[in-house]
């Protein structure tokens, strides 16, 4: 998978290098930090990640992962530092106006639309995607048809990536848990996204899910041009799909680098996946 | 799943329903007009009538949007006052023809946008509180509007709502033809918002709010949307009503008025339209059957009351939704029955 | 000096008030704490134990102290049942249900009462009679006396009994995490029911102290006075006990002043806006602690 590098070229703060070189980041985060009442929950958080990488974040339980994706939609708002999205700074901005600029995530416990379909889950997620207003849907006009139309089919089109087309109709709740987890995918694939988050994609899937969702998580990248972040204790997984990894501990970034360097590094090895332990499996 | 069932292409479906819409209210206007209904009879079911609007505008708060509003007699109160006030100002008993039945549009119309008004002044505040907090401070407001209709004149220097003794008066103008209407439009406007992009975001937030957030809705936005729409169809309720009794008492508007309301809305099922409406009948009606043992009705009801929340807390429906084009598909394929239990249409 | 008269005598009148809110405000509180539920029931406890009362003194002749211990007993027993007939079949199903729930047997209480004695209001005979105190040109009236001492006697005690006795350690456990109170050993129902008993029995004292004060017993007269003890449990912080006192008394306060300034048809709606506006500044009230949702 790594053929295609052409150039290498370290951004400061990057966790990937670089590969279209000239192109700016999508996303930039510089020296983030969040306090909750005087405990450093996150600290000088430094990421860079391009259009088309998929990146990892991981480290031990309560190392502030998921912190950093609940930074990154504002749903809770820095104390510190900066994040650029596109060059837009979205400091401030609540949630849904981070989504519409093109952050969309994943949850660690799954948060679906439960006693809405499956097709419902994902036509929410494409809200902003269709603009037809208040009117249009009381007197059902033109407007409505067509976009619900599209929509539908888009919609549909969507869930044919994990093959859920048929699903369609069922509630979300309904659905067994792996189809869960790639029913937000949809959804939030559904926003149309620049960079996607993924909150532990795998955790509860079996060896061959996990394989599966591996090879849907570079095809999306590939078919939608899009950055994937992802936090997961799948080392495999880590290992196998991401091009750069930062590694969390106490809130602090303690490695970033290439899965092969981060398999190396001593740093890592000690803090995280314990002293004598190998690489590959298993979480700290 | 996906079958091949015969179903009705989408603008048949319209049609279709709209055709059974309009010949149910003229049907049952003519029935009820005959003489086979008695004047008794036909006022039943103009509060009835009155009652569905008020369930099922609730409904969009509660069952829709999953807040718990305590307060929405409040909003009924708004209505009735603006209607009350406005048809006695306009005199629209001494109007004809045309004007009359003019004047009763904009009554019921401004009544509504007063009432919206007051939701969306109400709603901005109180939903950014969840949950409990939600309930409470709805209460507070409801309470606050009774207080204020009870001494506003005092403060204004002129008789506008005539306090605790009532405004007395106000034109008749309900009628059974034009309840059944109401009932009609609001239903078919509730349905053809929450099978829309907005009504889909409404329940998204009932469903998840932080989700929702993230999924790009704006979700106080919609919040105060469902809650102003609420308030909205509560004060047409409220102007039918004013133009049923032909006289007001801002006590009538109490705490107590808030939780009737939810009652009917919380056994029909939270959610369901068709519950709602089916319970604010039979919760209506029932009383009013057994007058004859009037002493215990209350006893009953509350009995009731408690018993069903023991028994089947989701409500007599739970979510589910009345679709005409359902059930005619259901008649053209005989055999097949999907056998899962569904929720909401889909249409 | 007649207004400051006039002034003290509302200021006595606002704290005999306020002590009643405070007493039924913290039954509401502690429930709350303990299930999360608004106990919609709680003041219609206070008119059942006003209509024993009734009963006892005016048709029985009993000796008042016999009244106010039954009155108090039979609260308390009601409250007990109830949680056990009503409210713990519901443990587990949504909140609303069990708020349903509530309201309905809110209802059943006042109706059934209403079907057994009738809608009008029974008068008390005085039972609790003494001297008044007379400062200056203001006068204190014993009732007003009574109830206040009465009830600083009972916060105090409430307070020893939650931070002190095994029980209330119990109670405060389950407050904190239910499940990781049940994980070490503590027995839920009789918690619940300890927790029920104790918001009842002071609903009981603030039965006695309320016909000390108006003297008449009907089946709906506490429906105002549920309703801002309720409001007085919220604004204070519901869950918290030092709050409940707080706001019972602020509310009582609030009417007293509001009618001395002669706006007395004013008083429910200022109460209602103070709730509003402490919701609006500081969403859990004066004394509650601050939610988040973990996401």
């Amino acid at each position: 998978m790594s053929e295609q590098k052409t150039k290498l070229v370290e951004v400061p703060g990057g966790i990937i290098p670089e590969r279209d070189v000239g192109q700016p980041p999508v996303l930039e985060v510089r020296h983030l930090g969040i306090d909750f009442g005087g405990l450093t929950a996150v600290d000088d958080f430094d990421f860079v990640i391009g259009k088309d990488e998929i990146g990892g974040l991981i480290g031990p339980n309560g190392a502030g992962k998921t912190t950093v994706f609940n930074l990154l939609t504002n749903v809770y708002q820095p104390t510190r530092g900066h994040i650029l999205l596109g060059g837009v700074d979205t400091r401030g901005k609540k949630t849904y106006e981070v989504n519409k600029l093109g952050i969309a995530r994943t949850f660690q416990n799954i948060r679906l639309f439960k006693t809405l379909t499956v097709l419902d889950n994902v036509l929410i997620g494409m809200h902003n995607g269709m603009g037809y207003n208040l009117g249009s849907s009381v007197l059902r006009l033109p407007a409505y048809w067509k976009q619900e139309k599209e929509a539908k089919q888009e919609a549909l089109s969507l869930l044919s990536i994990f093959d859920m087309q048929d699903l369609a109709e069922v509630h979300a709740g309904n659905l067994p848990y792996g189809a869960q987890r790639r029913l937000e995918i949809v959804r939030a694939l559904a926003t149309n996204p620049k960079i996607l988050l993924l909150d532990e994609p795998a955790a509860g899937m079996n060896p061959s899910e996990t394989a599966e969702l591996m090879e849907n998580i570079r095809r999306i990248r590939d078919r939608f041009g899009i950055a994937v972040i992802l936090i997961e204790h799948d080392m495999n997984l880590v290992m196998n799909i991401c091009e750069g990894i930062a590694v969390l501990n106490y809130g602090r970034i303690i490695a970033k680098g290439t899965p092969e360097e981060i398999r190396k590094n001593p740093v890592v090895i000690e803090a995280y996946l314990g002293k004598k332990g190998g690489a590959t499996d298993a979480e700290g | 799943m996906k079958t091949n069932r015969k179903t009705i292409p989408m603008p048949m479906r319209y049609l279709i329903n709209t055709v059974l819409i309009v010949l149910f209210v003229l049907a049952s206007t003519l029935f009820v007009n005959s003489d086979a209904v008695s004047g008794y009879f036909t006022k039943i079911l103009m509060v009835i009538g009155i009652n569905i609007i008020l369930a099922i505008s609730l409904n969009i708060a509660t069952g829709y949007l999953g807040q718990l509003p305590l307060g929405h007699a409040g909003f009924m109160a708004v209505g009735a006052y603006t209607g009350g006030i406005f048809l006695k100002a306009v005199d629209a008993a001494k109007a004809t023809g045309g004007t009359y039945y003019l004047y009763i549009a904009a009554a019921l119309v401004l009544s509504g946008i007063v009432a919206g008004i007051f939701g969306i002044l109400i709603g901005v505040p109180a939903l950014r509180l969840k949950g409990d907090y939600l309930a409470i401070i709805t209460l507070g407001f409801g309470e606050i509007i009774r207080v204020v209709l009870t001494n506003i004149d005092s403060v204004l220097g002129f008789d506008l709502t005539y306090g605790a003794s009532g405004l007395k008066r106000i034109p008749k103008i309900t009628t059974f033809f034009n309840v059944m209407l109401c009932v009609v439009l609001s239903c078919v406007v509730i349905h053809m918002v929450m099978k829309s992009r907005h009504g889909r975001a409404i329940l998204s937030i009932r469903e998840n709010e932080i989700a929702a957030e993230s999924c790009g809705i704006r979700t106080t936005y919609y919040k105060v949307m469902a809650f102003t729409m609420s308030a909205f169809f509560a004060g047409v309720a409220g102007c039918l009503y004013a133009g049923y009794l032909g006289s007001l008492q801002p006590s009538s508007f109490g705490f107590m008025k808030s939780i009737e309301i939810l009652v009917m809305v919380v056994l029909g099922g939270m959610g369901s339209m068709l519950g709602s409406i089916l319970s604010a009948t039979v919760l209506t009606a029932l009383p009013e059957a057994l007058r004859a043992f009037s002493d215990y009705r209350m006893v009953v009801y509350s009995l009731v009351l408690v018993l069903m929340m023991i028994f089947k807390p989701t409500g007599l429906l739970g979510q589910y939704d009345f679709s005409l084009s359902r059930i005619l598909e259901k008649l053209m394929n005989p055999k097949k029955s999907t056998g899962k239990k569904e929720g909401a249409s889909h249409e | 000096m007649a207004f400051l008269s006039t002034l003290f005598s509302q200021v006595i009148n606002g704290l005999q008030s306020g002590s009643i809110y405070a007493l039924v405000a913290l039954g509401y509180s502690m429930v709350y704490g303990i299930i999360m539920l608004l106990n919609f029931a709680h003041g219609d406890i206070i008119m059942v134990g006003a209509y024993v009362v009734w009963i006892s003194t005016a048709n029985f002749g009993f000796h008042p102290i016999v009244s106010i211990l039954l009155a108090v007993v039979v609260s308390t027993v009601l409250g007990v049942v109830i949680e056990k007939v009503a409210y713990a079949p519901l443990r587990s199903s949504p909140r609303l249900s069990l708020l349903i729930t509530a309201i309905g047997i809110s209802f059943l209480l006042e109706n059934g009462f209403q079907l057994i004695f009738g809608a009008g209001a029974k008068v008390v005979p005085d039972f609790l009679t003494g001297p008044s105190v007379h400062l200056g040109s203001a006068t204190i009236s014993f009732s007003a006396i009574v109830t206040i001492v009465v009830t600083v006697l009972m916060m105090a005690g409430l307070t020893f009994l939650v931070q002190k006795t095994k029980l209330g350690k119990a109670m405060r456990a389950v407050s904190e995490d239910m499940g990781a109170a049940q994980l070490m050993g503590i027995n839920l129902n009789t918690t619940i029911s300890f927790t029920f008993a104790m918001g009842s029995a002071l609903a009981g004292v603030a039965s006695v102290l309320y016909l000390s004060s108006y003297g008449q017993a009907s089946p709906t007269m506490v429906s105002m006075l549920g309703l801002k003890a309720f409001v007085a449990a919220v604004l204070g912080g519901i869950g918290s006990l030092p709050g409940a006192m707080l706001g019972g008394f602020v509310i009582g306060m609030a009417e007293a002043l509001v009618s001395a300034a002669g706006l007395s048809v004013w008083k429910d709606g200022v109460v209602f806006a103070i709730l509003i506006i402490v919701l609006l500044v500081k969403p859990t009230g004066l004394m509650g602690k601050p939610m988040t949702e973990k996401v």
